[in-house]
């Protein structure tokens, strides 16, 4: 028999439940409506939650100044340029582990993960140096370089684990029935694949549009992404409120969509597969 | 069976992915150890010389180092702690009937898609400004003295931050876990007369066991390394009260540019990571096998 839960039962959780999830959404919710502030409102106390003079200005301000649009194409081409490449890589990694394992495969996916595990900051100074002798520093190129490599390794695993799940008894029909490796691949792997492929795409390029170590370290100016230019915000003559929220909004919006609709890639991707 | 054609086949598609790894992970990290041995000054012309241990027994000696070791394991144990002790009732919470609980998830989710600049500029500035932050006004209407945050609790300010942005993932796995628990497993306990708690305890709670430490694990990856909160908040001050591993050395390779005791810094950054990864690697090993 089924457990029947009471009236009580949901009214008491679904009231808890919305509490708590309205608490942690707050801030965001907070931000956006400072963005639809004036200045003065924004920083106003007592602070007015919906009762203020409702305004888009502030996006128009920021929208404005051209250097924000500058920093919001260079998160597109970086992050979508690294997660492009890092999967063109990956793809026929991932593919030849799935599906022509051999003993030393399950080795070479746990020294790809630890590769993971290596804190950037250990490797900060070389890196740098190399950067700045190549002439990388604070280009397109070279956080598109640092951004794959780094995610290279969870791309990968994704694709491993998604792969490791389309039957093997299709491939075998297919090859009974005469198909070559390259048909195998377009007409019976590729349709089986794209799930799991749009999955690894999505968190992608999630981590790499937040990324914020390397894109703080190795651009400033001309080639920095959103997360460089909302840290310019903190300098104590850069406070303006309302317009900090607007950028902030336009910032993570996007990226927010893409991530309610990745939510649960995100715990397999993020845990390698150890709990779905 | 695997032909020659096609194994050899394999090896080819598999072969970029594993030297570009190779390479990335060899590279930087032999010049790192190369660099600590040096004494390596970006300022000084006169730099290069071979030093041996000097830079580790100088970063390690270094009374920063073990301020922000210690601010470092205060911030991963507080937030691993705060994350857990309240993912687990809010996944709990979750798992329960709730109308409307896929809104209800979209919100409590939401905070780890947010980039680390905007959660530390937005709290700092909208919630934690001593004089205009919404605690602030809050404290003021119960009579309290606002907190200043960033001067009074820098550390612990840092500490909220980062448990925000984490407490979603946190709550996402247990929640994931929570609702591949056999439903009968609980219907039988309760048949049997087992009361919530002992059901919590003796079925839930253990079934929790094995994500609470994949949490613990894969948080403490990014914890060790968190730096754009700090960067953009309290740049490890005030004095080094929130100057953690990661930012000592960022701040003794690129504003002190001390190449050869930031490397030595580097390396130590490295062995505590791999002490972690010894095990993470284990539990997700084990999992490959089934």
């Amino acid at each position: 028999m089924a457990r029947m839960a009471t009236n009580r039962r949901v009214a008491i959780s679904t009231i808890g439940a919305w509490l708590a999830g309205f608490l942690i959404f707050f801030p965001i919710l907070w931000m956006v409506l400072a963005s639809l502030k004036t200045e003065l409102e924004a920083f106003a106390i007592p602070p007015s939650f919906l009762f203020f003079h409702w305004t888009l200005e502030n996006y128009v301000t920021v929208q404005e100044r051209s250097d924000y649009i500058h920093h919001a194409l260079n998160s597109i081409i970086i992050a979508g340029g690294s997660t492009l490449i890092a999967l063109l890589i990956a793809i026929p990694a991932a593919w030849s582990m799935a599906f022509s394992p051999t003993k030393r495969t399950k080795d070479v996916l746990l020294w790809m993960l630890s590769t993971k595990m290596m804190p950037p900051v250990g490797v900060l100074v070389p890196i740098y140096l190399i950067w700045r002798d190549f002439g990388l520093l604070d280009s397109l190129t070279g956080l598109i370089i640092i951004l794959c490599l780094g995610n290279l390794p969870i791309v990968i695993w994704m694709l491993f684990t998604y792969f490791k799940e389309i039957p093997r008894d299709i491939l075998e029909a297919a090859r009974m029935d005469g198909a070559t490796v390259g048909r195998e691949l377009v007409y019976v792997l590729t349709p089986m694949a794209v799930p799991g492929l749009a999955s690894t795409l999505l968190l992608n390029l999630i981590l790499a549009w937040n990324e914020a170590f390397w894109t703080l370290n190795l651009s400033t100016l001309n080639a920095a992404p959103l997360t460089v230019f909302i840290a310019s915000y903190s300098s104590p003559e850069g406070l303006f409120w309302a317009k900090l929220s607007a950028a902030s909004t336009l910032a993570i919006a996007p990226i927010l969509v893409l991530g309610w609709f990745s939510q649960r890639q995100l715990v397999r991707g993020l845990t390698f597969g150890a709990v779905k | 069976m695997a032909t020659k054609q096609t194994q050899l086949l394999a090896r080819t598609l598999l072969s970029p992915a594993v030297v570009l790894l190779l390479v990335w992970m060899i590279v930087p990290l032999a010049l790192t150890i190369y660099f600590s041995t040096l004494h390596y000054n970006l300022l000084d012309g006169d730099s290069g010389q071979f030093v041996g241990l000097d830079n580790f027994r100088y970063f390690l000696t270094d009374p920063a180092f073990l301020a922000s070791l210690q601010n470092t394991l205060v911030l991963v144990g507080s937030v691993l702690g705060l994350t857990i002790l309240l993912g687990i009732p809010l996944a709990l919470l979750l798992d329960q009937p709730v109308i409307g609980r896929s809104i209800v998830r979209l919100m409590v989710i939401a905070p780890f898609f947010v980039m680390p600049t905007v959660s530390a500029l937005v709290w700092k500035n909208l919630l934690m400004h001593p004089v205009s932050g919404l605690f602030a006004w809050i404290a003021k209407l119960f009579g309290l003295i606002p907190i200043d945050w960033f001067n009074d609790a820098p550390l612990f300010a840092i500490i909220l931050i980062v448990t925000w942005q984490w407490l979603p993932f946190a709550t996402l796995i247990l929640l994931t876990a929570l609702q591949s628990l056999d439903e009968e497993q609980k219907e039988a306990a309760e048949m049997d007369g087992a009361r919530a708690t002992s059901t919590f305890i003796y079925i839930t709670l253990p079934h929790l066991a094995r994500p609470i430490t994949v949490v613990i694990l894969i948080e403490t990856i990014f914890l060790l390394t968190v730096f754009a909160e700090i960067f953009v908040t309290t740049g490890g001050g005030p004095g080094l009260q929130t100057t953690n591993i990661a930012f000592l050395i960022y701040s003794q390779a690129l504003i002190q540019y001390d190449i050869g005791s930031a490397s030595a810094g580097g390396l130590v950054a490295v062995i505590i990571a791999n002490i972690v990864a010894f095990f993470l690697v284990r539990i997700v090993g084990r999992n490959l096998e089934a």
